[in-house]
């Protein structure tokens, strides 16, 4: 299983996560990301989750494979 | 700025008005990185200037060792002039910020969108069928006055009372502590009186519902809340008037990507990242407030940093082909909008902007060059952008 993460302290609200993959993540009111859910990671979007992993400039994006 | 005196060493005497470095930094940038990547100079009382990516982002997260309370650097400072958060360090920053961000967020901008459409259309319409344009002067400068207008709830025409006061502020202010104390002295009785407007009568803008706004339940000081105005009128007009132009200077020059976007207009959100990365407009300072070291480069309380963005979005350590700009670059983590707490708030409502300015002028204009007959000129101090722009339509 494939999941995204985002760490809250490093999130500064840059939103490219939220802006290339609007599937994966959400924001709150003050424009800060999460990851969407769980942050389950459908196979379809496991390129776009390290897309916005490379696209953030904060470094607060983790893909994690995890071992089934 | 021609009464300068000239600069010989950029690594011990750099001079960010030097018409060298206004005209074409990069090369500059390039041989500090290899030579001297933390630069220093006497002029301007002392400043230290970085510019590799990783220095850039240290110095930006470091705030402990740094201080927003001064963030440009100009030859005598100034009595101390808040515009929250931007000027505010922790944990003064946290709330001040706190305040202005939902009014920023991607959804929040969305309500501006068709606006600044409206308002890039009616411009394109003026010039048209004219054969060319000042794309800076005639429709880069006109776009954000506009939209930063309607969000505050100002008159659109206001628009050359804004520019004046924010060219007074961020560059003759720069060397001349009048001009910029005058300017300050007009920005704060023009907003005061629209303070006074809305307070029998709250509209549906950002300055009524700023004047709302609550710290720790108590309502914001008047000092506060004109900081707060002033900051978000003039970051938030130079600044992405010189984004658009410089995306117009690119797309003058160089055919291939103009096309390319012209016949995939998906593409222009991607490209606009890369416009912000290669020209990025912000260069950011801070003031050395401990004794520390970065890059190797002691550096003494008292003087200060220039942050330069711009020059850590072109970084080959971090960028490959820094220096090219390629507008489909996939893996895009640039710093045109800083790092850090001091993220700019308006980053959300730039790209908008950016987008819809490219959108609306290549849907009527898709080709155009540089007139060859015409000068492009660029502005001073840390707000990089053309300032002429003359370019015929083909």
């Amino acid at each position: 299983v494939t999941k995204v993460k985002v760490d809250r302290e490093k999130c500064q609200g840059h939103a490219r996560c939220a802006a290339l993959a609007p599937e994966l993540f959400v924001l709150d009111a003050l424009g800060n990301a999460r990851e969407a859910g769980d942050g389950t990671v459908p196979e379809a979007l496991i390129e776009k989750a390290y897309l916005a992993k490379a696209n953030c400039p904060e470094l607060a994006i983790e893909v994690i494979e995890e071992k089934a | 700025m021609s009464t300068r005196p000239p600069v010989n060493d950029w690594a011990t005497d750099f001079d960010h008005l030097d018409p060298r470095w206004i005209e074409n930094p990069y090369p500059i940038w390039e041989e500090l990185r290899e030579k001297c990547p933390v630069a220093h100079t006497e002029r301007f009382r002392g400043v230290y200037f970085p510019s590799r990516y990783d220095d850039v982002r240290a110095v930006a997260y470091d705030t402990e060792n740094f201080s927003s309370r001064r963030i440009i650097v100009r030859e005598t400072p100034p009595p101390r002039i808040p515009a929250p958060p931007i000027t505010s360090d922790p944990p003064e920053h946290r709330p001040a910020k706190n305040l202005l961000l939902p009014a920023f967020t991607p959804d929040a901008i969305k309500r501006y969108e068709q606006h600044t459409r409206d308002i890039c259309g009616k411009l394109v319409a003026r010039f048209a069928d004219k054969g060319g344009c000042d794309a800076a002067v005639d429709y880069a400068q006109e776009i954000p006055v506009r939209v930063i207008a309607v969000m505050l709830g100002l008159p659109e025409e206001e628009g050359d009372r804004f520019r004046t006061w924010i060219h007074e502020i961020l560059e003759l202010g720069i060397t001349r502590p009048d001009v910029l104390m005058k300017a300050i002295g007009e920005t704060t009785k023009y907003f005061q009186a629209e303070i006074e407007k809305r307070r029998s009568a709250p509209r549906d803008d950002l300055i009524s519902q700023l004047m709302e706004a609550k710290i720790d339940g108590a309502p914001i000081t008047e000092d506060h809340l004109l900081g707060a105005m002033r900051l978000i009128l003039i970051a938030g007009i130079d600044t992405t008037w010189s984004a658009i132009g410089s995306c117009f200077w690119h797309l003058a020059q160089h055919s291939q990507d103009r096309q390319r976007l012209v016949a995939d207009p998906a593409l222009i959100p991607t490209a606009v990242e890369e416009f912000l990365r290669a020209y990025a407009p912000v260069t950011m300072a801070r003031e050395v407030i401990k004794d520390t070291t970065i890059g190797g480069c002691p550096m003494k309380p008292g003087q200060m940093v220039l942050l330069s963005f711009p020059a850590a979005n072109r970084d080959p350590a971090v960028f490959k082909d820094a220096d090219r700009v390629v507008i489909d670059r996939k893996e895009n983590r640039h710093a045109a909008f800083g790092l850090g707490i001091h993220r700019c708030i308006g980053s959300n409502l730039a790209r908008m902007e950016i987008t819809v300015a490219l959108q609306e002028w290549l849907k009527r204009i898709p080709e155009f060059h540089l007139d060859p007959a015409a000068k492009v000129t660029w502005s001073e101090g840390t707000v990089r952008g053309p300032r002429k722009l003359p370019v015929i339509f083909n």
